[in-house]
């Protein structure tokens, strides 16, 4: 790429542009202000001649930066793709044209945002550099998957399927995981009317007649460095062996950990025998082999038996899980058919509150329990009270009345835990939330810690596992993004992942697998993965600027920088999703990305023209995120919605990727309003980068400050919340923002 | 175990089973998934004890007792609301009179319930001739209650009962024999056989 910048400036005047706008003016604001050395308009920019107008630029007159004046950036991607060029666009008609009314008395206005948008592309362009690697790629075709249950076996041989060679490290001495101990299995094909077998053997058997998958038994991985592309596993033996392997991505298949019914004395359990779980049932069926069923205390033959469903489980009770497990609704009807299939007349009641039968067969299944006789009770069970057999004390929800039953065999469907090894380093949480100290060491929101085996041993300064999320499943963005989890490259599968059966986690490991492979492509030709699938862009740090405050390191939802042993840090391509968080995060701004940095932001907003105090043109700065408010935005205007003349809308990667100096420097160049729009943050957050909106709403919770020392009205700075369905609401809350500065009056700081 | 004074344990099948060996469409109770649809549709829902869902779940509770002596599948009018929204299909009209027969061959009927009673008038009715004899079945339901009220009730449906002459749907001349078919004895003798055949596998229930 020629060293010399050379913008070339593109003028679209096609989709009604070119008779709302003059062109003209574009194209001298252009060349004058935007310091474009090439600047040209077209009726029709995207069509096949327009496109040729711009790339013989750049082959003949070596434009390396390429402005275009047209449709937002979302659209004529396809079109307007040239490469080792920068591009950007000056959203002329979405962010111009379709959001303001054509009438005369408006045309000043709208022809100084479409101006202001130019000026502002140019400086984009004047900031911005082509994207070079970083040298770290590789492809490294090697999966390993962690975990040899079902799942881990599926994603196996799905993943040397499509021909890339796989490592199973399994913590115990067999394949099979928790599946192999089930007598039978929920039935998975129509129709879906009887218990099946599981099918370990012919997976095990399909895997050992595999080449291509390398098995290690009784091996756990003691530590992971690197980076997708690039993983160095040490695979360790029971017996202390270990052994270094290179892999391009990671399937975490790593099971479930079944609750421990002792939590549940009021169950009888552990003083009972005839009280077991429903793994625990699943031992005393195999060992019956299709004959009776035979009760643990005595060796009677079971001729009564209740299944208590969510035991333990749905409830915010102390030591019971918050969560539904989702399959056991399911396996009490297959173990109920234990019973009947084999004998009719034994009694089998299960005791529901919602029966919950998920998946294709569900309902099916639910049917064909009931046509086998099995009863369905609508009820909560209270206590079960140790005898010679358990009495079961109950409500019986329809009848709504307090019932007992005396029956052979209780089983408790007791749920399943996440096997997702260790939460995030704890000091790391504690340095994240500084002003949270103090909450802490008044004692209230220390919780006691049981100390958890890792299972990854992940290398990573942010810790040893991938971050837990809702009641520690590790999926990171459940609807958009599946199996993702907040480490590039590491793909849960299965019940570490979200609750699950069987025959869910082997569709899972599919999914996980195809992830996996895509990753250890994309890392290899360094790009990025998901939302900004295929940036070239990466962050980089001016080393001498750095204060090793470790910010970055800190706030990185994707744990993509370790530190070296000054303290300075340490990027990871691969990992990195190129949100920018850790650039607004940086104090000292030495933080930036070729084509995304401090000044190809900053020096957009300097380049809008504020017009005199005395003028009554007051300006507003919006920061929306382009994953969600800015689409949010674009189909307002699809809409016909209209929005104050007064916006100047800035995409950013993230609303993390804010930085603070591009509000101290709006407010200082006399913006009257400032917007920050990104993705809802919190439990149900919807953030692209999961923590990135959060730690930007609690960074700007200190814009305050700054807007005191300037004497402003703290209206002035908004943060929101934005979903891309907010079509309506987006050009609303511009309109308020704007009736607010009218009553506030104009910023003091125009000059 | 006696078909009539039989003692389930709660909450076991007994009672179903019992239920589906005996009651029209009875094998269906089982199926109904206790979601209420019945329950809300049927239009005289409120006033029974026990709506259908409610009956379906008592059964499997096994409350003999309370649902043979229950009047509530006597309340049902056959509007067939309920098998036409019930989610699983079952056909709950017919369970409701299946329930309410079996209830009253054993004896456990409500007495008193106009339901129960009048079914019964229409019964002895039809089977004298074989034929419905409407003048005489009206007078009956009118004078259910005793010579005053039934005057009242008949002189208030007066007009009705005009009418349904002039449209020969009704004869005077009914009051006195009234019309049958052929041979009302054999018609007898073929009810009889078909209720010694029931009674026998009523009998041999719980045996
Ligand atoms: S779609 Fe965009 S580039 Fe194409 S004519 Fe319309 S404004 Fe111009
Ligand atoms: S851009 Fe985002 S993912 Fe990449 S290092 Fe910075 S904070 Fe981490
Ligand atoms: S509508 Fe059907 S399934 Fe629902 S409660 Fe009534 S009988 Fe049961
Ligand atoms: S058919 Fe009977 S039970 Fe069903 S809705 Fe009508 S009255 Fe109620």
């Amino acid at each position: 790429m020629a060293d010399e910048m050379k913008i070339g400036a593109y003028i679209c005047k096609g989709c009604g542009i070119g008779d709302r706008l003059d062109a003209g003016q574009l194209a001298s604001t252009a060349t004058r202000d935007g310091k474009a050395a090439i600047c040209q308009q077209h009726d029709f920019l995207c069509n096949e001649e327009g496109v040729k107008m711009i790339q013989a630029d750049i082959d003949n007159e070596g434009v390396n930066r390429v402005v275009i004046a047209a449709c937002s950036r979302r659209a004529k991607t396809e079109a307007f793709a040239f490469d080792n060029v920068t591009m950007h666009r000056a959203n002329l008609r979405e962010g111009v044209i379709w959001v303001r009314p054509d009438s005369d008395d408006q045309q000043e206005t709208t022809q100084e945002m479409a101006d202001d948008y130019v000026r502002m592309a140019c400086a984009e362009a004047k900031y911005s550099k082509v994207p070079e690697t970083s040298g770290q790629q590789g492809v490294n075709k090697n999966i390993l998957i962690v975990g040899g249950g079902v799942g881990g076996m599926t994603a196996a041989i799905e993943a040397s399927k499509a021909g890339y060679p796989c490592s199973i490290v399994e913590k115990t001495a067999a394949l099979g995981g928790a599946v192999a101990q089930l007598h039978k299995v929920i039935p998975t094909k129509a129709p879906f009317a009887d218990p099946q077998d599981a099918g370990v053997d012919e997976l095990a058997a399909a895997i050992e007649a595999d080449d291509n998958i390398t098995v290690y038994l009784n091996s756990t991985t003691t530590n992971i460095a690197g980076a997708p592309g690039r993983f160095a596993a040490d695979i360790s033996a029971e017996s202390g062996a270990t052994q270094t392997k290179e892999f391009g991505a990671i399937v975490q298949a790593s099971g479930f950990i079944p609750y421990d019914a002792n939590k549940l004395p009021e169950f009888a359990y552990g003083k009972n025998k005839d009280v077991v779980t429903q793994l625990e049932l699943e031992a005393l069926a195999k060992a019956a082999n299709g004959g009776a069923i035979k009760r643990p205390s005595d060796g009677k033959e079971v001729t009564s038996v209740v299944f208590v469903q969510c035991a333990g489980q749905r409830s915010k009770k102390e030591g019971h899980l918050e969560h539904c497990s989702g399959y056991c609704c399911s396996a009490s009807i297959k173990q109920a058919m234990y019973f009947k299939d084999q004998n009719a007349d034994v009694d089998t009641t299960i005791m529901y509150t919602d029966l919950r039968t998920p998946g294709a067969g569900g309902e099916n299944f639910y049917r064909s329990g009931q046509k086998k006789g099995v009863t369905f009770t609508k009820s909560v069970v209270n206590e079960v009270v140790d005898g010679a057999n358990p009495t079961v004390k109950f409500k019986d929800l329809i009848l709504n009345e307090e019932a007992e039953v005396e029956v052979d065999l209780v089983v408790l469907a007791t749920g399943m835990i996440p096997n997702s090894g260790q939460e995030t380093r704890a000091d790391l949480a504690v340095e994240d939330a500084e002003d949270k100290a103090e909450a802490k060491s008044s004692g209230e929101e220390q919780v006691i810690r049981v100390e958890v085996e890792s299972i990854l041993n992940l290398d990573y300064r942010q810790g040893k596992d991938v971050p837990h999320m809702a009641n520690g499943f590790a999926d990171s963005h459940f609807i958009c993004f599946p199996y993702e989890t907040q480490r590039t490259g590491i793909y849960t599968a299965g019940p570490t992942r979200r609750p699950m059966d069987a025959k869910q986690a082997m569709d899972d490991a599919m999914g996980a697998a195809m992830r996996a492979i895509g990753e250890a492509e994309n890392a290899g030709l360094g790009k990025a993965a998901h939302p900004r699938s295929g940036d070239l862009s990466f962050p980089s740090f001016r080393k001498e600027g750095c204060t090793q405050c470790k910010r970055c390191t800190v706030e990185c939802p994707f744990g993509a920088i370790n530190e070296d042993e000054e303290g300075y840090p340490v990027y990871n391509e691969s990992r990195c999703r190129r949100c920018g968080t850790c650039m607004g995060a940086c104090p000292v701004r030495v933080i930036s990305f070729e084509n995304y940095s401090v000044d190809t932001v900053g020096q957009q907003l300097k380049a809008v023209d504020i017009p005199e105090e005395f003028d009554e043109k007051p300006r507003i700065m919006v920061l929306a995120c382009e994953n969600d408010a800015y689409p949010a935005l674009d189909m307002a205007a699809q809409n016909k919605l209209e929005y104050s003349a007064f916006a100047r809308v800035i995409p950013v990667r993230c609303l993390g990727s804010i930085s603070l100096s591009w509000i101290t420097d709006s407010l200082n160049s006399g913006f009257d309003g400032i917007m920050l729009m990104g993705c809802p943050s919190g439990d149900d957050y919807q953030c692209h980068f999961v923590k990135g909106s959060g730690t930007a709403q609690e960074r700007m919770s200190k814009v305050g400050d700054t807007l005191e020392t300037l004497s402003l009205e703290k209206e002035r700075v908004a943060t929101y919340e934005i979903s891309i369905t907010d079509i309506h609401k987006v050009p609303k809350l511009i309109n308020d923002m704007a009736d607010t500065i009218e009553q506030i009056g104009m910023s003091p700081f125009k000059f | 175990m006696s078909t009539n004074t039989g003692t389930v344990e709660k909450y076991r099948n007994n009672f179903l089973k019992e239920v589906e060996a005996n009651v029209e469409e009875g094998d269906w109770v089982k199926m109904c998934m206790q979601c209420g649809v019945c329950a809300g549709s049927c239009p005289l829902g409120k006033h029974w004890a026990h709506p259908p869902q409610e009956i379906f779940m008592m059964i499997r509770a096994g409350k003999r007792e309370e649902v043979l002596t229950s009047d509530s599948m006597w309340m049902c009018t056959s509007c067939y609301n309920c098998i036409v929204r019930c989610p699983r299909e079952l056909p709950i009209t017919h369970i409701m009179h299946g329930l309410a027969n079996y209830a009253k061959r054993l004896g456990l009927a409500p007495k008193a319930q106009p339901t129960a009673w009048f079914s019964q008038v229409f019964w002895d009715n039809m089977m004298k001739k074989g034929r419905v004899n409407e003048l005489k079945l009206g007078l009956s339901l009118y004078f259910k209650d005793g010579i005053v009220s039934g005057i009242k009730e008949s002189i208030k449906h007066q007009k009705l009962g005009m009418n349904m002459m002039k449209a020969k749907r009704m004869s005077p001349m009914e009051l006195f024999g009234g019309h049958g078919v052929k041979s009302a004895g054999d018609l007898q003798k073929i009810i009889k056989k078909a209720q010694e055949i029931e009674n026998a596998r009523l009998e041999s229930y719980g045996k």
